[in-house]
């Protein structure tokens, strides 16, 4: 790798977010996904001649939600363009956006970085528009097929600042962003389906420069993973041209995932003029303030809103209230495992609980939920079966070790965390005559090791330990086990 | 009989009396579109079949005592108006193959009203035109010399109208295309404002221009037909959701004490004496009907051709860009490639006045033009509108020619196309302001038809149309008929 401490990177987002309203934004067609090609174009959305465009009510409030919920600025008056330009998946042969006037401008979000700081990545601007349809090149021959279902679905784009200085910071941008828009219920975030995509404009100059270096925009990534990678070949395959004397030519680039490079798509010189003006099918759009304090009044806690009150109420650190309040299904998830504990008002109580549920969530659960591909939303052990565990761990029933399997029993068999530990005897010994009886014959056992251990071998605690723990099947609890070998040891 | 002859009015009352039935009607039409139309061609589609079930339909209706007043009255759309299993060519190669799936608003409209459709006239290609030569389907020929234009786009229209091929028919109007042709054919023609009339189902030409409206002999037959085909329409976002009234109610609306401004920036240079006699003339008869008569200046006017020659090129640009050869319409043979297939398909597809019309809308509409020539364009049209607006709080309605002369010979101007946007520099004024705007005959110019145009204030068609009617009341230039078609 080439010499990265001498240069910047700088980077913004542009991100289509498919707004997750049942009918299209400029005809009454369904939005859903994976149907029949064509099923779900009408006139509108074919372009046929003499049809009009009648703007989706519901675009525009989830359109202001959002803006609301960055802290933009909503447009009492907006407007749409049209974008012209020729291509078999864009019927009209220009594309309704919004161009000057968009219905949302000048809004932040704040990410976390890795060593825990805040920075504010500004968002310039983000409007409406259609989508358009896809071309299908599989299965034909000497032919392309056109798929116009997707053709007049409702997109928000959002532009960010080139704010971004990695591609570290671009992820949690970008994450941050697909928390907000699922928060809002704006957008289902599916990416694979398309549903929440994004280009990145990437950039390096030397540190201190003043000026932007020129700029490339990375087109196709659809996932975090791939988002991060592109730009981390981008910025290597960048500093590779300058330092080896070339110049960076503005131009749209395509990120190829099998090949994990990205690679020229259009210069500059090649883009199109595409001739923007004013939608004359199309009134401006104006809002009222009431109309927009009505739908301030709609607007559910937001990810930040909530990791601070997890912060202050459960005591969790930032970065685990940042973590289970990424996805609003996680929080809650989280939140109704603590309800069933029902911890009362001792606070001392609920945030030692609120402690463990956290590892919990964040560790096995989220782990469990990785390895099967699955979303908590998905998960197959519901909130109240995975408080049940929490709950024979805070009874100390069972031990953090025992519980691992006794998670893994129930993830597999669907059963109570109560079941397993009766069917298969894991309740935790905290009788201290019986661990007592354990280690006098671990003891009994290990006449070497006792006398190297009385002799100064400090390591061996651990054996004993270990010993005994084995002797019980792992259900000594091991606080009581440590205090008495911590007593019985030394000897008398 | 001579059906033809009666106004939209009688026409009504005699199928409420039986004297004939809507079958019968249109029987009588088709026969004469039949006997008449080669010599003018004023129709691309005669749709005979579908025209006499409708009317036998009609006639039920009306059995059933289930009628309106235009239930069973024949009419013809302009070829721009979608009608579902008709072919709508717009007047273009472009779309000679295309059947339209679904009516128009207007269409479904009237068709609701019991209007039977006998077919589609004959246009300017996508509207574009001052003489409808440009038509794919040929040029259409004046009934008052048929070595003459009839003027355009609405040229079939107007042709049919003034032959009496048929009582009435829908026109759509963009910079004069229904007011310039109904001026050189010798009919009456009404563009309403802007909104009132849905625009769904019509083939866009410059979306901030296009109205539909009514051409028929009388401004009270336009009454009769504007009153079903207005109104707002949930799929028409620049439609006026506002009541409509019955403009046929209305037509008794008191003259006196109207105040009629005489567009001072029209009635001089340009304009050919007699034209402006003939305008004067019915000026007079407002004056003696008891209207008060001012001059009235709007300063700004005089630029509004090169203004619409900005802003209606750069919306058609656009609103053209759908015909690629890839969904409906021509398809060029063969293509190579997918930009062999656009190019050619469009080449072939698209004649020369559109063409040159999408080239210069694509040009100002360009990186580094677009400032010059849009946006400046859209600000004089902002100064146009304040020049109607202050006229309009001095007086009811405007007075101006339709026209600078009446209609020339078939070939005159077709090569000069300056020239030829040259005729509607009295009419696009109205259209760049959104106002409502009619024309009437007003009398003849060297034996041929001449027009007085009346311009109003937004929503003003009660007024003016009962203006209108009041002058033809007093004077009979829309009941003359040129003798092959008396």
């Amino acid at each position: 790798m080439t010499n990265q401490t001498t240069w910047e990177v700088v980077i913004g987002l542009e991100i289509h977010a498919q707004l997750a309203t049942r009918s299209k934004i400029f005809s009454g067609s369904p939005t859903q996904y994976g149907a029949e090609p064509n099923t779900q174009a009408d006139l509108v959305d074919l372009g046929y001649p003499g049809v009009l465009p009648v703007l989706n009510a519901e675009a525009v409030r989830m359109a202001v939600k959002f803006g609301l919920a960055t802290g933009s600025t909503v447009a009492t008056r907006s407007v749409f363009a049209r974008k012209n330009y020729f291509y078999p998946d864009l019927p009209k042969g220009y594309q309704i956006s919004q161009y000057e006037k968009p219905i949302v401008e000048h809004g932040k979000m704040d990410i976390m970085l890795e060593d825990g700081t805040i920075k504010t990545i500004g968002i310039t601007r983000a409007h409406l528009e259609e989508d358009a349809g896809k071309s299908l090149h599989e299965g034909l021959v000497g032919a392309s097929g056109i798929d116009l279902n997707r053709a007049g679905t409702p997109l928000l784009e959002i532009v960010s600042e080139p704010d971004m200085r990695s591609a570290k910071e671009a992820i949690a941008y970008l994450k941050k962003i697909h928390s907000l828009v699922r928060y809002l219920e704006i957008c289902d975030g599916n990416m694979q389906e398309g549903s929440f995509r994004c280009d990145a404009n990437v950039s390096v100059r030397r540190f201190g420069a003043e000026k932007f270096g020129t700029r490339c925009e990375i087109k196709n990534v659809n996932s975090f993973r791939y988002v991060e990678k592109a730009i981390n070949y981008e910025v290597a395959r960048q500093i590779d041209v300058i330092e080896g004397g070339g110049t960076i030519t503005q131009e749209t680039r395509l990120y190829d995932a099998n090949k994990d490079e990205t690679r020229s798509m259009r210069s500059k010189e090649e883009a199109n003029d595409y001739r923007y003006f004013p939608d004359p099918d199309l009134l401006p759009v104006v809002i009222a303030a009431d109309y927009i304090e009505a739908v301030r009044g709609t607007l559910p806690e937001l990810p930040d809103q909530k990791a601070a009150r997890f912060h202050s109420d459960y005591a969790l650190s930032a970065y685990d209230a940042g973590v289970l309040t990424a996805s609003r299904e996680m929080a809650d998830y989280y939140e109704a495992s603590l309800r069933t504990l029902n911890l009362g008002t001792d606070a001392g109580k609920l945030h030692s609980a609120a402690k463990l549920a956290a590892n919990w969530v964040m560790g096995d659960l989220s782990a469990a939920l990785n390895n099967h591909n699955l979303d908590i939303g998905q998960s197959p052990m519901d909130s109240t079966r995975f408080a049940g565990l929490l709950v024979r761990l805070l009874d100390e029933t069972i031990s953090g070790k025992i519980a691992k399997e006794v998670f893994e029993a129930m993830w597999s068999e669907g059963a109570t965390a109560d079941a397993i530990i009766e069917s298969r005897g894991l309740r935790q010994i905290t009788d201290i005559s019986a661990i007592e009886q354990a280690i006098s014959e671990v003891m009994a056992a290990s006449p070497k090791q006792l006398a190297d251990y009385r002799a100064g071998k400090d390591k061996l605690f651990g054996y004993f330990v270990g010993q005994t723990m084995k002797a019980t099947q792992g259900k000594a609890n091991p606080a009581v086990l440590n205090d008495l070998l911590q007593k019985m040891l030394p000897g008398a | 009989m001579s059906l033809h002859t009666l106004s939209i009015a009688e026409l009504s009352r005699g199928l409420d009396k039986g004297e004939f039935s809507s079958v019968e009607l249109t029987r009588y039409f088709l026969a004469r579109i039949a006997e008449k139309d080669p010599a003018l061609n004023a129709f691309i589609t005669v749709m005979a079949e579908s025209a006499l079930a409708a009317a036998a339909q009609a006639d039920t209706r009306r059995a059933a005592g289930q009628a309106g007043r235009l239930t069973g009255v024949p009419i013809a759309h302009k070829d721009i108006f979608c009608t579902r299993g008709a072919r709508t060519s717009c007047g273009s190669k472009m779309l000679d193959n295309f059947v339209a799936p679904y009516d128009a608003t207007v269409v479904a409209k009237l068709a609701a009203a019991g209007v039977v459709n006998l077919g589609k006239t004959n246009m300017d290609e996508f509207a574009m035109g001052s003489s409808n030569e440009t038509s794919w389907y040929g040029a259409v020929h004046n009934p008052w010399d048929l070595s003459r234009v009839p003027g355009g786009s609405s040229g079939g229209s107007a042709a049919a109208v003034a032959a009496r091929l048929i009582p009435a028919a829908t026109g759509t109007d963009t910079g004069g295309s229904i007011r310039q042709p109904a001026a050189l054919v010798g009919i009456s023609g009404i563009k309403p404002t802007y909104g009132r009339v849905s625009r769904y189902g019509m083939i866009a030409f410059a979306s901030s221009l296009d109205q539909a409206g009514v051409m028929a002999p009388s401004a009270e037959d336009c009454a009769y037909i504007l009153s079903d085909m207005a109104g707002f329409d949930t799929r028409d976002s620049t439609s006026v959701d506002r009541a409509v009234p019955d403009y046929v109610a209305d037509l008794g609306m008191p003259l006196k004490g109207l105040r009629l401004g005489v567009l001072t920036e029209f009635m001089g240079e340009g304009l050919e004496p007699q034209t402006a006699a003939c305008v004067q003339a019915a000026i007079d008869v407002y004056r003696r009907l008891g209207a008060t008569v001012v001059d009235v200046s709007c300063p700004s006017l005089p630029l509004s051709v090169p203004t619409y020659y900005v802003v209606a090129p750069a919306e058609c640009s656009s609103n053209l860009s759908r015909f690629d050869g890839v969904r409906f319409g021509h398809r060029c043979e063969n293509p190579k490639d997918l930009n062999d297939l656009y190019k050619r398909s469009r080449a072939e597809g698209f004649g020369p006045e559109v063409q040159r019309r999408i080239m210069t809308g694509a040009y100002v509409l360009s990186a580094g033009y677009y400032d010059a020539y849009y946006l400046k364009a859209q600000k004089v049209r902002t100064l146009i509108a304040a020049d109607f607006q202050r006229a309009f709080s001095q007086v009811d309605l405007l007075v101006c020619p339709t026209t600078p002369g009446p209609a020339f010979a078939i070939g005159a101007k077709i090569d000069d196309p300056v020239t030829m946007y040259l005729n509607d520099i009295y009419t696009i004024g109205a259209n760049l302001a959104g106002l409502p705007a009619m024309s009437l005959p007003c009398g003849f110019q060297d034996g041929l038809p001449v027009g007085v145009q009346l311009i109003g204030p937004h929503f003003s068609e009660s007024r003016m149309l009962s203006a209108a009617h009041a002058y033809q009341l007093e004077t009979d230039w829309h009941q003359k008929l040129p003798a092959a078609y008396s």
